[in-house]
């Protein structure tokens, strides 16, 4: 076969031509259903944290009626009005610099470096009342970063669903903080104290919780045989429930200004 | 060779993993569960098909010189569609597998097949010549899923099998088999069985 520079140019060419084509044809024609799905599992996750999911089939039903989204100014606790909470894009936010807020490196106890100041929050309504209030946090694990949502009570302090989404921690080790039976031991745990105080009480121990002791209430039992993904959660929790979390706005919460 | 004989060899006879020991760094990662190791295979049947049959339907007009990164850009165009694909389809399996897709590109067995067959036969003996591979690809990783997931979390395809300790059962479930290490040891030993009962696969000294 006779070889050319020219005739390897056009090759080259035409398959990129084609082949660019077909990628981006199927790109295009399968994003409408590829947003469909993230949308759906997000829902499912807030759903499953929060304990209103059911099944696949009525997932969006279920949010319709119960969920709205708005978003939140950590630095105030303060709603905010004027963004359009249902459009507002959380992963932007969490890029754009005019939101975003260096952490020093005591304060960063999630291990994430910087966070955007305003996070979307989900409220879930029952009859038209505020039921309970479904927050997304993050933070360092063992090998990962642990992206989950915890459903607090209107109280601002109890906690009703912990459910992580997002996790690479060790299957059977650390991966089993998607065990329900641990999930289980979350509701009704409380993440202040009660004094008005912005520092999160939860903690989570090592072993299993003394039903006896004061602090039950705030201890969690701890992973075992896999004490640095325990640490990651407690940090993740020490973090989010404190200033530059969302303490402020749980604050307004407990006045009742959040409807 | 007939298109039986080329569907079904490389699943024992010749196998890609097995035998040629191809394709062994994404046999670690997704054989975890039985229900990842299945789609990772389907995937990668599929791409090692379409790939092979399109660089065959090319083979005439392909210039020596740039073969490789023709192949390299018709299978990587292959593995974004099947990603894609994935994502639209099964978006949970598709978030739990979630980079491991995009690296079928780096998986030699699908290079390996259009390079060493694809290159030299006609179109549809390539296409079921690549579906066969993916197939002794599939059913290596079926195995070695089934007792990884079986022992190491109890479950087959996601259901309990052995009641766990951690859930009120009986079965202390091994941890070993969780980490990807483990398959080097359970490939190790399925080449050891088949060479064993077929020692015509041992290489020559």
């Amino acid at each position: 076969m006779s070889e050319t520079a020219g005739k390897t140019i056009t090759v080259a060419a035409v398959l990129c031509g084609v082949c660019s084509v077909l990628v981006a044809g199927a790109v295009v024609v399968l994003k409408p259903k590829q947003i469909i799905n993230q949308d759906l599992d997000l829902k499912k996750n807030i759903l499953m944290s929060s304990g209103l999911y059911q099944n696949d089939q009525t997932i969006d039903q279920v949010y319709q009626a119960s969920v709205t989204p708005v978003v939140v100014d950590l630095t105030t606790g303060e709603q905010v009005a004027d963004l359009d909470a249902t459009k507002f894009d959380q992963d932007k936010a969490d890029k754009d610099p005019q939101y975003l807020v260096e952490l020093s490196k005591e304060d960063d106890k999630a291990g994430i470096r910087r966070i955007s100041r305003l996070q979307k929050v989900f409220l879930v309504k029952k009859e038209g009342q505020l039921d309970q209030i479904v927050l997304h946090l993050y933070g360092k694990g063992l090998w990962s970063t642990m992206k989950g949502f915890l459903a607090v009570d209107k109280d601002g302090m109890t906690v009703r669903g912990f459910n992580y989404y997002s996790h690479g921690e060790t299957p059977g080790l650390g991966g089993e903080v998607d065990n329900p039976r641990w999930k289980a031991i979350w509701p009704g745990k409380k993440l202040y104290d009660g004094s008005g105080s912005f520092e999160p009480k939860i903690d989570i121990v090592k072993g299993s919780v003394n039903p006896q002791s004061e602090d039950a209430a705030y201890q969690v039992d701890g992973l075992s045989g896999a004490t640095l993904t325990s640490n990651g959660v407690e940090n993740t929790f020490k973090f989010w429930f404190a200033k530059n979390g969302y303490s402020n706005f749980l604050a307004k919460v407990r006045e009742g200004v959040i409807q | 060779m007939k298109t039986k004989e080329l569907l079904l060899d490389p699943i024992v006879k010749n196998n890609p993993i097995a035998l040629q020991v191809l394709g062994i760094c994404s046999a670690l990662a997704v054989t975890s569960q039985m229900k990842q190791a299945l789609i990772m295979g389907l995937a990668v049947s599929l791409v090692t098909g379409v790939s092979s049959a399109m660089v065959s339907v090319m083979r005439n007009f392909i210039p020596n010189s740039i073969r490789i990164i023709v192949q390299m850009t018709i299978i990587a165009s292959a593995v974004i569609v099947a990603d894609q694909l994935l994502k639209a389809y099964v978006y949970d399996v598709a978030k739990q597998m979630s980079v491991y897709v995009g690296l079928i590109i780096t998986n030699c067995i699908v290079m390996g097949r259009t390079e060493g067959f694809a290159m030299k036969n006609k179109p549809f003996a390539s296409f079921i010549d690549g579906i066969g591979n993916g197939l002794g690809y599939t059913c290596m990783l079926l195995a070695v899923a089934f007792i990884r997931e079986l022992f190491g979390s109890g479950k087959l395809f996601g259901y309990s099998v052995l009641p766990l300790t951690t859930e009120g059962g009986w079965y202390q479930s091994n941890g070993l088999l969780l980490l990807p290490a483990c398959s080097f040891f359970i490939i190790g030993c399925m080449i050891w069985l088949l060479r064993t009962f077929r020692p015509e696969q041992v290489e020559k000294e």
